[in-house]
């Protein structure tokens, strides 16, 4: 039986696309052959750490590895983003949830915001592999912080770039974008958004008035992955739903988007002293040597 | 000081309500070996022995007493291990009073004989002297997969291995252990004895592959192309169960399942030396009256809040067991009997602060044998809580079996198996423990992992039961 069960989640290359925005390419072949577009995997990066998921952006098949890009906001992240080339992730499940709705669509518009972006960029190669037009419109606070321009800009037909700071593309948000091309009167017949939440809002609030199928992947707090916990639910249609294994992508028109951000803050406290510690244990590390 | 009055238990050793409150150590700290022997001196050794009929796994349960009289607890292991490779779980989370030690005779006139004490005493003096390797049938050349590491995965697995097949155990989850890790909390399953007792099933050859998840990942048909000769799912009922009442998606409410999983298998209560955090603010309700409810409420005490129970019925109807009925109440938590929820009330930022509950009586006796909770109308009352843990019971996990046509599930999401082999309605897999039963007891898991396991060995040697015998 030569399956390739996991057993080390090697990372073999790292680098940086932005300030605190890190990817990895990782060798998990397992994952790696089973991966579809949309999917993620849940990570324990050591004996202490959470489990966390993060969305797939890139596998390999043949070399049975697979990209993650996440940026350090917690102590997870943290954590991940210290490990380096050769180091290995002590747990890695995956690929959990459905995979997205790839389909001939006709024109599409692709959105992604801060990190988003680079999650959007599977969306965008299979949506156009699938013989769709498609937009896309990726935003960050500033320049710097775009990530993939290049690449997406490649496999788009179209790329709208914005910034809150107005340092590269439209000053403003997605949103505003997305509006701004409903306004001139293009059509979409489909728009999928991946991003902050607050983005996210945004955007099918712009597409509700035009009735434009819009689709959204969320991130609610996650343990499992499997639907054991229940503490990924989500507010869809006025019924309650799974993130894990009924998403994570959902009709965008009809998620609760505020219980969803109330319940991401459910442990920022928390989360806020687990960054510290682990700040201060970095710096005394890096201090001792 | 006489040790052994006949109609009376040896008392188990417990540590101080003052520490366990404080702490998540083990609460029952199990006889010693002076302890056990004048324990196993009451046992009567009956002729006909009614414990080993209320033993699922059918212990010869008064021979292995008789060896524990006798100072021979190699012996007295021996003996167990012939029908329970798991004794130091049985021991400590099995529901004896329903089961062996409610039949003893014993308890007609006085304290049945403490059996679970007991099996516990022998397994812990083997761990601690080491386990010694039960004898392995000569290789059969065939291999088996067990999807799920829980109580029925384990033994199943364990008695797969002796009858000579090639195992390996499929775990979702990063430990292997199922429940016992992630459910049943520190205090009355200590993890580093699912450990051992995970490492003993190891070292009979059976090889353990955690973070895969059958059914999402590699499909049964693959576990079929890679080799494998028959599939035993063990999957259990991992999904919570919600009220489904107003207000339910407020922060501060946890599913059992979540709440455990975060205290057990991620343990939250150490936080931030583990990573994951858990929020219990000043009042914790618990719904529910089932040992989950139990665990939730006893861990949610420890982690400093001051909990109360909230159960529709009455204390005789409540599922959980005796013991940890008394030991919850020993530790201070509350109860509320005869109350359902009937939603819950938030703050303006989404944080649960009140609960809202509707007084019951009971009526006629339902399908459960149990009096009915019938609401009473307009008997709704406020209570505050900030935090609030379901515990009304688990359904069935189906997800290693969901997108194939061949098994049949119940509409409760468990799956068929014809009750005499635990074969599904697929040839070759078998399933058995909460993923048939619905949400059961570790030893009714374990009982069925056996069965299965004997029914998988008659498959894979050629004597299918199906035809015929």
């Amino acid at each position: 039986m030569s399956w390739p069960w996991p057993s080390e989640f090697r990372i073999l290359q790292k680098d940086e696309l932005a300030p605190g925005i890190k990817r990895i390419v990782v060798y998990a072949p397992l994952i790696a052959q089973k991966a579809k577009v949309g999917q993620f995997v849940i990570i324990r990066v050591d004996e202490y750490g959470e489990r966390f998921p993060l969305t797939l952006v890139d596998w390999s098949p043949e070399e049975g590895t697979i990209t993650l890009i996440f940026q350090e906001v917690g102590v997870s992240t943290k954590k991940l983003g210290a490990l380096k080339v050769g180091d290995r992730i002590l747990d890695m499940v995956g690929p959990l949830g459905n995979p997205s709705r790839i389909r001939r669509y006709g024109e599409v518009a692709v959105i992604g915001g801060g990190v988003g972006t680079a999650l959007m960029y599977p969306q965008v190669l299979a949506l156009k592999e699938a013989g769709n037009k498609v937009t896309s419109i990726i935003g960050a606070r500033t320049s710097r912080l775009l990530l993939l321009v290049n690449e997406i800009s490649r496999v788009s037909d179209e790329l709208y770039i914005s910034t809150d700071d107005g340092s590269m593309g439209v000053k403003g948000f997605t949103s505003d974008v997305l509006k701004a091309l409903l306004e001139e009167g293009r059509r979409f017949d489909y728009v999928f958004a991946v991003g902050p939440v607050l983005m996210m809002k945004a955007v099918a609030d712009v597409t509700r008035p035009y009735k434009i199928k819009t689709f959204v992947s969320l991130n609610p707090i996650m343990i499992d992955g499997t639907g054991m916990c229940g503490g990924c639910r989500v507010r869809v249609g006025g019924e309650t739903k799974f993130a894990c294994v009924d998403g994570p992508e959902f009709d965008a028109h009809q998620v609760d988007f505020t219980e969803l951000l109330r319940r991401l803050r459910t442990y920022r406290k928390e989360e806020e002293e687990a960054a510290r510690i682990f700040d201060e244990k970095m710096k005394e590390e890096a201090h001792e040597a | 000081m006489k040790l052994t009055n006949r109609l009376r238990q040896v008392p188990m050793p417990k540590l101080d309500v003052e520490e366990r409150i404080r702490s998540f150590k083990e609460v029952a700290l199990g006889y010693t070996e002076e302890q056990a022997i004048a324990e196993a001196e009451r046992c009567l050794q009956c002729k006909v022995p009614r414990c080993v009929e209320g033993c699922p796994v059918g212990v010869d349960i008064p021979a292995f007493i008789r060896f524990i009289r006798e100072g021979k607890f190699d012996e007295a292991v021996e003996k167990i291990k012939e029908k329970n490779a798991l004794p130091a779980i049985c021991g400590r989370v099995c529901p004896q009073e329903n089961q062996c030690m409610g039949k003893c005779i014993l308890g007609l006139k006085g304290d049945p004989i403490n059996i679970g004490g007991l099996e516990r005493f022998v397994a812990d003096y083997e761990r601690k002297k080491g386990f010694s390797r039960p004898e392995i049938k000569p290789s059969t050349g065939k291999s088996v997969a067990v999807v799920g590491s829980g109580p029925a995965g384990l033994t199943a697995a364990a008695e797969l291995a002796k009858m000579g097949h090639s195992v390996t155990i499929f775990e979702a989850l990063h430990a292997p252990g199922g429940v016992l890790m992630y459910g049943i909390p520190e205090f009355r399953m200590p993890k580093d004895i699912v450990l051992s007792e995970v490492n003993y099933v190891k070292s009979l050859g059976v090889k353990i592959v955690k973070d895969v998840i059958i059914g999402r990942v590699v499909t049964l048909k693959e576990l079929f192309e890679m080799g494998f000769d028959a599939v035993l799912l063990g999957t259990g009922a991992g999904l919570p169960k919600f009220l489904g009442i107003p207000g339910e998606n407020l922060c501060g409410i946890y599913s059992a399942n979540e709440f455990l999983i975060r205290v057990n298998l991620m343990k939250a209560y150490a936080f931030p030396k583990y990573d994951t955090p858990i929020k219990v603010k000043g009042r914790t309700a618990v719904i529910g009256g089932g040992n989950v409810a139990m665990d939730a409420a006893r861990s949610a005490l420890r982690l400093g809040s001051d909990v109360t129970v909230i159960y529709r019925r009455t204390e005789a109807e409540m599922p959980a067991r005796r013991e940890e009925v008394l030991n919850a109440k020993e530790e201070g938590v509350n109860f509320t009997f005869l109350a359902a929820p009937t939603r819950f009330l938030g703050d303006e930022e989404g944080w649960v602060r009140q609960v809202e509950c509707v007084r019951m009586e009971l009526g006629e006796v339902d399908d459960t044998g149990r009096r009915r909770p019938i609401p009473i109308a307009g008997s709704e009352f406020h209570s505050d809580f900030e935090t609030v843990v379901v515990a009304i019971g688990q359904r069935a996990n189906p997800i290693a079996v969901l997108n194939d046509p061949r098994i049949k599930l119940t509409r409760h999401g468990t799956i068929v198996v014809n009750p005499e082999t635990y074969q599904t309605t697929m040839e070759g897999v078998y399933a058995a423990g909460d993923i048939v039963t619905g949400n059961a007891t570790v030893i009714s898991a374990m009982g069925g992992g056996k069965k299965a396991a004997k029914a998988i060995h008659a498959f894979l040697t050629g004597e299918n039961p199906k035809k015929g015998r």
